[in-house]
């Protein structure tokens, strides 16, 4: 370890001194901490003068649209840009996406269609040198609609799957930033040449060309990380000596992933606790303050929120409000026992007091009921102030992921630098269903998508007909699927491999391959209808069913009903098994989510009407929520239907929304952080997997007033009684609204 | 036994302390001219249920609702007394706590073997003189004190709850003769000034019935503060 005396100096050494072992080396030198939030420091003056000079330029990107501007001349890569910055002065981290902050960047690698309509739809162009330069290359997008089949396109035109990657990156990949200021790039470098040399020693088969081709691809990009950093002074050659140099080293390896990727959701990972190691060391050496630790922190996160990707219109309607899914997890306890909670924890979410609140990075905390209660309470006082927080159980994912693993996107757990992901978007359930009940022909389309059967022409619709139906096509569909993927991702490897990230995992990588499911709530409540009440289907002039008449009441996904909620727990458990039927590429693990993003209105609009009621064209619920206007129990009975989904069947996470307003969450602040550190506790008790929690302001409201879909349980109390907002009259709610604003003042 | 329950709410945090699971029961005996449940004075569009089933839904909420409990509003619940003292049992054996939310009448004797079972009364004097309150509930104030001085006996704790009506009872004085009122008693923990709000006019309208107040401002925020200090410094 001669290399690294300085840089290690201080530290309880182990196993990770001998080889790349992050986890080793934070458990042997984290310090736990239990106390609450009164160590926190202010902003700094530095940070206030950056912090302002940002807001400025984030003021002239609203102005403009959204896209501050596009460098519509170079193609983005890692060493492409010179050395840029917000204010050199007051910067102590450093390093800028393009050559001026806010800039996008062109990355044609995924497709250059894409980045010319994204340049278009700003009003300008790609640059002919660019468009040349891809004239005669292959795209990831070339790649995978050279092997679509005609099937698959269909499927992907109708909208049974949506928000496929395969004209961007792919993203979900977590590089472990961590490894180049532990190690430095040189060590990192020399790791892989081993495991090159080690690879040639098997026989060169399809699998071993191309991982060692793969690591080659990482050397040099390595090798690029290096010269980038140059560009900026640094020499990550070797590993960082102190706090400051350990987050810009991390910060490092995060900018320069985004440089050469524009993958949907590119998390950072789990670095607070790894950064409060070299915080605290610097602390005891006396070459940091407190004030000083939270203003690199402050400064890194400020360095987050700056980072950009050029999006097409199309894709923002899938991923409204231009995320990142910048995802750093906080929080979580460690293998032993001990809480992995350190001071950095509270620095990250400070930053949303310091800086203001915003949703990148988007601030994960692992809950786990062994957190200390200080935590906890500080956590859910950010919830309320902010609304910026998301919460995932620790509890369910410790055991199957280990204690140093990271969120990929919202609610994808990764063991960090040890698992990757191929990214799947997801599929329409509810238009599984219409698809089967016509016999395999798209209702909207009025194509034949699926194996051809009769259009069903019962009266009324049996349950155990439909059901029949339903999974012969789900098997149908669940094959495609993976099929689908196995091209995307098979392309996305060989067109536009992520160098830089994977060159941060170990080279014998882990991967799963991430399916999706939306529409649950739909789907349940439909299949509810059809068994609980009379479902008569309509037949139109094409013979098609595309429309249904209920007669009588029927159980709904959200009130801790056991008849309907088993239902979906069933959907999903099928789902998965059809899934594991079809060998995925790389030998990949099937995983499922039942996420959907802002995109449950966009797969509303390519479906039909469902049984349940819903009209044609209506948003479907977001996530795992059940669907608005039908949870009448309340918020709890809603948060226990949802709990009961199993973890185990959808190991990529189970996405729930939760909104209430502040009045209905108790009296007085002090209550409403009690009363949510129970609600979370309870909920997560209950083996529930993850919980967006917006407790809502005036602004809220009004956005809620306009988009009630988004907020289910927006719940308020008046006087006896609680309402559900969205029932209110628009007057009504209007009234709530001003005088919420009142109060504020 | 089989009770009327309107509905159910699984999360409360205003109606006793911490995250509590909230019962509406069917059926009253006053008619508040501000009252917000309308929907809740008949029992016919109640949902006739048996007080286990809705013990064992209730437990349900255990893991959220552990350290708040269960409330029982309305509608009246001292009406069902004995289904909400046997419902009041069961949940109290899965170690819950339960608060009733009442007017205190009818005191009957089935309400005395509530009082005695529910671990908090949430007790809401509507009106300060018996005019008002024969005019503004149909109901007496004398049966409500009665109540009182029956917890008082039991040493049953109680929070008082008092809903401030613009033009109705929110002068100084109607707050000083309620800290008059509830003067000298050891069970009380706890007095909360509810503001009146207009929302619940839809409500009315869906039930075809006029609601008395449909004029009536909400109660301005920060004239209830003021009114919450009066009735601190009075107390």
């Amino acid at each position: 370890m001669g290399n690294f005396a300085k840089a290690w100096v201080g530290f309880t050494l182990g196993d990770w001194c001998e080889r790349i072992d992050v986890r080793d080396f934070i458990q042997k030198n984290y310090t736990p901490y239990e106390g609450d939030e009164s160590f926190l420091a202010a902003p700094t003056a530095r940070t206030r003068r950056l912090m302002a000079k940002l807001d400025a330029k984030l003021k002239e990107e609203r102005e403009k649209g959204g896209v501050i501007g596009i460098d519509t001349e170079t193609v983005t890569s890692l060493t492409a840009y010179p050395a840029a910055y917000l204010d050199k002065e007051d910067e102590l981290i450093v390093g800028l996406q393009t050559a001026e902050p806010l800039v996008r960047g062109v990355n044609p690698f995924g497709g250059i269609r894409m980045a010319r309509s994204a340049c278009k739809a700003y009003g300008t162009e790609l640059s002919d040198e660019i468009e040349k330069a891809f004239r005669f290359r292959t795209t990831h997008n070339d790649g995978v609609f050279r092997v679509y089949t005609d099937t698959m396109r269909a499927m992907r035109h109708a909208g049974i799957l949506t928000g496929l990657p395969d004209a961007y990156g792919r993203g979900r990949i977590i590089g472990d930033y961590r490894r180049i200021a532990l190690y430095g790039i040189d060590f990192l470098i020399e790791e892989k040449k081993k495991d090159k040399q080690e690879l040639g020693k098997k026989g060169m088969t399809e699998e071993v060309m191309r991982l060692s081709e793969e690591l080659y691809k990482q050397i040099e990009f390595l090798g690029k990380l290096k010269e980038m950093a140059a560009l900026y002074g640094c020499d990550i050659s070797r590993s960082a000596e102190n706090a400051q140099e350990a987050v810009q080293w991390v910060y490092f390896g995060y900018l320069a992933a985004n440089k050469e990727q524009n993958g949907a959701a590119m998390s950072l990972g789990r670095v607070g606790t790894f950064l409060d190691i070299y915080i605290e060391r610097d602390i005891q050496n006396g070459t940091l303050t407190e004030e000083g630790a939270q203003e690199l922190i402050d400064q890194f996160v400020m360095k987050l929120r700056m980072i950009r990707h050029l999006r097409t219109p199309e894709y923002n309607e899938l991923f409204g409000g231009d995320p990142m899914w910048i995802t750093e997890a906080v929080g979580g306890v460690g293998e032993d026992g001990r809480p992995l909670v350190t001071k950095n924890a509270y620095r990250f979410l400070h930053t949303l007091y310091n800086l203001g609140s915003a949703p990148e990075p988007n601030l994960t905390v692992l809950w786990s009921n062994k957190l200390p209660e200080p935590f906890k309470r500080y956590c859910a006082r950010v919830s309320i102030d902010t609304d910026s927080i998301q919460y995932e159980s620790d509890d369910l994912m410790r055991p199957r992921f280990g204690d140093d693993y990271a969120i990929a996107c919202c609610v994808s757990a990764m063991k960090v630098g040890k698992q990757m992901q191929f990214f799947g978007a997801r599929c329409n359930l509810p238009k599984i269903l219409l698809l089967a009940l016509n016999g395999g022909r798209d209702e909207k389309y009025n194509m034949q998508i699926g194996p051809e059967m009769p259009v069903l022409e019962d009266e009324v619709l049996d349950y155990d007909k439909v059901r029949q139906r339903l999974d012969f096509y789900m098997k149908w569909l669940a094959g495609e699927y993976v099929n689908t993927m196995n091209v995307i991702h098979y392309m996305h490897d060989k067109y536009a491999y992520e160098k830089t990230q994977l060159a941060l995992h170990d080279t014998d990588v882990e991967r799963v391959m991430a399916f999706g499911a939306a529409g649950l709530s739909v789907i349940a409540d439909s299949l509810s209808a059809i068994k609980f009440a009379t479902v008569k289907p309509i037949h139109d002039e094409r013979g098609l069913i595309s429309d249904f008449a209920v007669e009588g009441d029927f159980p709904k996904f959200g009130n801790d009903d056991g008849r309907v909620d088993s239902i979906a727990e069933e959907l999903l458990e099928t789902f998965i098994a059809d899934l594991r039927e079809t060998p995925t590429y790389r030998g990949a693990i099937h995983t499922l989510s039942v996420l959907t993003i802002t995109s449950n209105v966009v797969y509303g609009k390519k479906t039909g009407a469902t049984p349940d009621g819903r009209r044609a064209g209506e948003p479907f619920a977001p996530g795992a929520n059940p669907m608005h206007n039908r949870e009448t129990c309340g918020a709890l009975a809603s948060l226990c239907s949802v709990a009961k989904l199993s973890y185990d069947a959808c190991r990529d996470g189970i996405s729930n929304t939760f909104s209430i307003v502040p009045e209905a969450l108790g009296k007085t602040h002090e209550e409403r952080i009690d009363n949510l550190v129970d609600i979370l506790g309870g909920y997560f008790d209950r083996n529930a997997h993850h919980i967006n929690v917006n407790v809502l302001n005036r602004q809220k409201l009004i956005d809620a007033m306009e988009n009630p879909e988004l907020y289910p349980n927006l719940t308020i109390r008046v006087s006896g009684y609680a309402v559900n907002f969205h029932k209110l009259s628009l007057e009504q709610q209007k009234e709530v609204i001003s005088r919420t604003f009142h109060e504020a003042l | 036994m089989k009770g009327y329950v309107h509905s159910l709410q699984s999360l409360g945090t205003v109606d006793g302390p911490g995250v509590r699971s909230v019962v509406f029961l069917s059926g009253c005996p006053l008619r508040c001219v501000y009252c917000h449940n309308p929907d809740t004075w008949a029992r016919e569009e109640s949902q006739l249920t048996d007080a286990a089933s809705l013990a064992v839904r209730l437990v349900r909420f255990y893991s959220f609702i552990k350290k708040g409990g269960v409330t029982f509003s309305g509608g009246e619940p001292l009406l069902q007394a004995e289904f909400v003292t046997e419902v009041t049992k069961l949940l109290q054996k899965e170690g819950l706590h339960v608060a009733v939310d009442t007017c205190g009448a009818p005191l009957t004797p089935a309400a005395e073997r509530l009082m005695e079972a529910a671990d908090l009364f949430l007790l809401d004097i509507k009106m300060t003189t018996e005019e008002d309150y024969k005019r503004y509930t149909g109901g007496s104030l004398a049966q409500t004190l009665a109540f009182l001085d029956r917890l008082e006996e039991l040493q049953k704790d109680v929070w008082i709850r008092h809903v401030v009506v613009p033009g109705i009872n929110d002068s100084e004085e109607d707050i000083l003769r309620l800290a008059d009122l509830i003067k000298g008693y050891s069970c009380i923990k706890k007095v909360e000034l509810l503001p009146f709000k207009n929302l619940c006019l839809e409500k009315y309208k869906s039930l075809n019935t006029p609601f008395p107040l449909e004029g009536t401002p909400p109660m301005k925020m920060d004239k209830l503060e003021k009114l919450e200090q009066i009735l601190e410094c009075s107390r």
